[in-house]
Parts: structure tokens; C-alpha cells; sequence
């Protein structure tokens, strides 16, 4: 299967400060893709850095195409659905505008009301809370509603950066239950930024481990999962 | 009594220009959270465009909406070529932008049109609506204005989704990136409705303070207590702010002649509007410092 993003030798920078050295890896069209690695290691400078928030050197291809330099509204445009850290909620607006906002780049407006009604079958809870401003929900509903934002992108790939953080170890089950669901029935391509390594390699079919901005192995979840060197180096269970 | 329902109508019409001119500010301080000192120079600016218009020949509601469109591209290109390759400058350095932005404006309504006071006329003529002996045409026109025109925007922020992106820009610009809005172009697209509403509010006062480069220098300052006062993060707040403001700066004058007329004493006159509306804001923001409807911000860390 043709990948449908790859990255090689990406660098990035903040200021003068270089936090991405060597970063490479491919993403199966339709697979699930996981970053693992400790804090500081550059998991979210790397989904950063395929939305140009950072600067950055090296190669970005999407579907075949350089994307690196592309602004970040642009990226997002070729959709890919960026659930970014602390879950970028828009906090004063209602639930309902969080989810249009999110729409706003397409012109179909009949297949948009269709996404918003397949998004609630995934988070029946957003869909009662649809009028309730965003700042009021849970931890767990604003995690959901970032998800549920990324879908209503209809991306083609989807970047997560640590769905699990902070949440119920139930909650974080559900959570992981409707990534599977999406990439299964939507066809969505993932790429998992966790900490939770265990969570993320049942997830993911294919794993990269970073430290201190380098790439440093990788190989099916499955070979990852049970290699006892690196789960003891760098997974740390 | 009718001296007193006059009062309450001269305030609410007064009242309607600081609510455009304090939410000009804030739709700006919203977005970038800075105060444009420019935007009563920039209103005063398309207030005399609009004269222009109007000696070249046209009539007043012709003249009234090309300035106001004349000045929202006015204010997307200050935003444009000014301000944006600012957006990393410190603080200071845009403020002094804008107050040479006011200098610049003044300066040059000043070069082109003189600073001689020009009379302006007003489109509600004489006895046509208004009611005797409480509000003259003129005042009940700029009320009616100013909310037709406060709707309108409140529509277009609340049900369109050209709104809805300029909202989300301005509370979470990052994330708005992340869902494919052209924040940059929001940021700009902010500046030049400000200079509309402005320009809005400028043309409605000009019939009442006449026409010359000095005409929002008093009123900017009304402006910017009615944005304090309502919450100068809240675009209704600031709508509020300017009623309240305006109504209150006549109550207090209103009330300072009843006393003199009763007593003989005289302690507070429309001399001193201004000095009472300041100290007014001053009490509130001590009591509220954000404001009678400003949105306290706690931020878990």
C-alpha cells in the first residue's frame, strides 16, 4: 500500500533552539501510525511541524506532495485533521459552533449535516450538550469534541496528539474504541502521538520511537510490543 | 418632567455613538487586544469622505453608504500594510503606531478639507418623525441608525459562518489555523468593519458637533469609558456601555441644574460631563475590573 504521508529528515526549530534533529516515518494509506517516546522527545514538535506551527527543514509528503512551508490553514485544508494538545477547544463558543467552525473550509453543505449527524452516533453526549458553551464540558467531552471536530475536516488523515491525557482509564477506553471505528469505517489514516505506549501500540499497526528529536527504531506494533529491550529502554513498562 | 424624558432621549442618542465608536474598540481589542487610539480619527476621516461625496453631488444616504465602504477598505488596508508586519512588535511600538495613526489622520483631513468648522447637514429633515418636545428627528434618526445597524452586525457575527470564523479567530486564533481559517485575513476583515461602525457613528454625530478634524476627540474618550464600563472584552457589554454612559452624563448634568434651580448652589453643570463620566468609570472599574459585563478570566494553570 502507497503511503500517504511520508517524512524524512525533518528538522524543526523553535527560536534558536533546534528540538527536531532527524525525524523519519511513513504512514500507510488507511493505517495507524504511533509515535512513542518520553517527555521532551519531539512527539508534538513532529505533529507541529506537518502543520507548519514550527519552523522547520527536511521533506513533508501528503499523497505524494510537498507539503513542508505550505501555512497551516493550508495543510488544513488538504484535510488533515489536526486534534492538537491541551484539545484546542473554543472555549466562549457553543458546542454546535465548535463543530461548524470545523466545517468551514467545505462547500457541501448536505454532506455536512450528514457528518454532524455520523459524529453524534460516535459521541451521543456532544449531541445533548449541543447548545452548552464549550468551556463548560468535561475533560472528557472537550477530548471527544476535538475528535468530533478533526471528523467534521472529512480529513483524510487525522493527527492525535495524546487523546488520552488526563482522562478516566474508561473514558480513555471509549476514546480509543471510536478511533478504531473511524479509521475502520471512515477510512481515516492516523497518526497517535501517546504517552501510554501499551494503549497506543494495541491501536497502531506501525510504531516509531523517539528520543531527544531522533528517530531511534521502529517496526510493526506487534514486534515493538513484545521486544522487552525496547519496551524496558525507552517505554519504560 | 419633559425636560427630564428629553434628557434620557438626547443621552440615548449621544448614547448610540459611544456604543458604535466603543465597539469599534473593542471588536479590535478583541481579536489582538490592543486599543486603536486611531479609530475616532479614522471615524472623523470617512466622516469627511462622506462630505466629499456629498459636495461632488451626491445625496446623503448615497454618500453615507460609499464612506462607509470606503472606509472598510481604509481600515483592511491599514491593517494589511501597517499593522501585520507589526505582529511580533512589542507593545509600545503599536501604540505608538496608533497614536501616529491619529496624528497622520487629523493632519491630513486637516491639509485637504482645512481646519475651519463646517456645518453638516442631517438626513432626518425637520419635522418629519421624532417626538415634540421629548427627541428631535435628528436624535431619533442616529438611534435608529445605530441600532439598524448593531443588528445587523449582530446577525452576521451570530448566524454566518464568515462570523462564526471571525469569532473563533479571534478567541483561539491557533486552533482556528487548525480548522482552516485565514486568521490573518479575520484579523483585517475586524479592522475594516471597526472603521464601518465608526465611520457609522461619525456621520451621525457630525449634524450635532460639526464637521472639523477635531470632532471625536471627546468623543473617543466617552467611547473608551463606555467599552471599560460594559467590559471591554464583550462586544454587548460595550453596546450597553455607551446607553449607560450616555444617559448617565446627561442625568448628571440634569441633575446638577434641578439642584441650582432649587438652591442656588451651583455644584455640578454639562461643564462637567466629561470629569463625572471619567470618575464614574474610574469607581466601577474598582468595584468590577472587568467591567459590569466582563467576562473575569480564570485560567487554570
Amino acid at each position: 500500500m502507497a503511503a500517504i504521508l511520508e517524512v524524512k529528515g525533518l528538522k524543526a526549530f523553535y527560536g534558536q533552539t533546534q528540538s527536531l534533529y532527524d525525524v523519519g516515518f511513513e504512514i500507510e494509506n488507511g493505517g495507524i501510525t504511533t509515535l512513542l517516546g518520553a517527555n521532551g522527545a519531539g512527539k508534538t514538535t513532529t505533529l507541529r511541524a506537518i502543520c507548519n506551527m514550527v519552523r522547520t527543514d527536511g521533506t513533508i509528503r501528503f499523497e505524494s506532495r510537498e507539503i513542508r512551508g505550505l501555512a497551516t490553514e493550508e495543510v488544513v485544508r488538504l484535510r488533515i485533521g489536526h486534534v492538537p494538545e491541551g484539545r484546542g477547544t473554543f472555549t466562549t463558543l457553543t458546542v454546535d459552533e465548535n463543530l461548524r467552525i470545523a466545517a468551514y473550509t467545505r462547500k457541501d453543505k448536505a454532506a455536512i449535516a450528514a457528518d454532524l449527524e455520523r459524529v453524534f452516533t460516535y459521541f451521543p453526549r456532544l449531541k445533548e450538550r449541543v447548545q452548552q458553551q464549550a468551556g463548560t464540558l468535561s475533560g472528557g467531552e472537550q477530548q471527544m469534541l476535538a475528535i468530533a471536530r478533526a471528523l467534521m475536516l472529512k480529513p483524510r488523515l487525522m493527527l492525535l496528539d495524546e487523546p488520552s491525557f488526563g482522562l478516566a482509564p474508561l473514558i480513555v477506553v471509549e476514546i480509543f474504541r471510536i478511533l478504531r471505528r473511524i479509521n475502520e469505517e471512515d477510512k481515516v489514516s492516523i497518526l497517535l502521538v501517546e504517552q501510554n505506549a501499551a494503549l497506543a501500540l494495541d491501536l497502531a499497526d506501525h510504531a516509531y520511537v523517539l528520543e531527544t528529536g531522533r528517530v531511534v527504531m521502529s517496526g510493526p506494533s506487534s514486534v515493538v510490543k513484545n521486544d522487552e529491550n525496547i519496551r524496558k529502554s525507552y517505554l519504560g513498562y | 418632567m419633559e425636560q427630564f424624558l428629553q434628557q434620557i432621549a438626547s443621552g440615548l442618542a449621544n448614547g448610540a455613538i459611544y456604543a458604535c465608536v466603543a465597539l469599534a474598540l473593542v471588536m479590535i481589542y478583541v481579536s489582538t487586544d490592543h486599543i486603536n487610539f486611531a479609530q475616532g480619527e479614522m471615524a472623523m476621516f470617512s466622516t469627511y469622505l462622506s462630505w466629499q461625496l456629498m459636495t461632488w453631488g451626491l445625496s446623503f444616504w448615497v454618500a453615507f453608504v460609499l464612506a462607509v465602504a470606503l472606509s472598510f477598505v481604509l481600515g483592511v488596508v491599514i491593517e494589511r500594510a501597517i499593522l501585520r508586519p507589526l505582529h511580533t512588535a512589542p507593545v509600545l511600538s503599536i501604540i505608538v503606531v496608533f497614536i501616529g495613526l491619529l496624528a497622520i489622520f487629523n493632519a491630513l483631513a486637516g491639509a485637504i478639507w482645512s481646519y475651519l468648522i463646517k456645518e453638516y447637514p442631517s438626513p432626518f429633515p425637520k419635522g418629519s418623525f421624532g417626538i415634540a418636545g421629548v427627541i428631535g428627528p435628528h436624535q431619533l434618526g442616529v438611534v435608529v441608525v445605530t441600532l439598524i445597524v448593531l443588528t445587523l452586525l449582530f446577525v452576521f457575527f451570530r448566524y454566518t459562518p464568515l462570523g462564526l470564523a471571525m469569532r473563533a479567530a479571534a478567541q483561539n486564533p491557533q486552533m482556528a489555523r487548525l480548522v482552516g481559517v485565514r486568521v490573518d485575513w479575520m484579523l483585517a476583515l475586524g479592522w475594516g468593519l471597526a472603521a464601518s461602525v465608526g465611520a457609522v457613528a461619525g456621520i451621525m454625530v457630525a449634524h450635532i458637533v460639526y464637521l472639523d478634524p477635531n470632532m471625536m476627540g471627546g468623543i473617543l474618550l466617552y467611547a473608551f469609558a463606555s467599552a471599560l464600563v460594559g467590559g471591554i472584552s464583550n462586544p454587548a457589554g460595550a453596546v450597553a456601555g455607551g446607553f449607560i454612559v450616555g444617559i448617565l452624563e446627561n442625568m448628571v448634568a440634569f441633575a446638577g441644574n434641578q439642584i441650582e434651580k432649587a438652591t442656588g448652589v451651583y455644584i455640578i453643570g454639562n461643564g462637567e460631563k466629561l470629569t463625572v463620566a471619567l470618575i464614574i468609570v474610574i469607581f466601577v472599574l474598582t468595584v468590577k475590573p472587568a467591567g459590569l459585563f466582563g467576562r473575569v478570566v480564570v485560567k487554570r494553570v
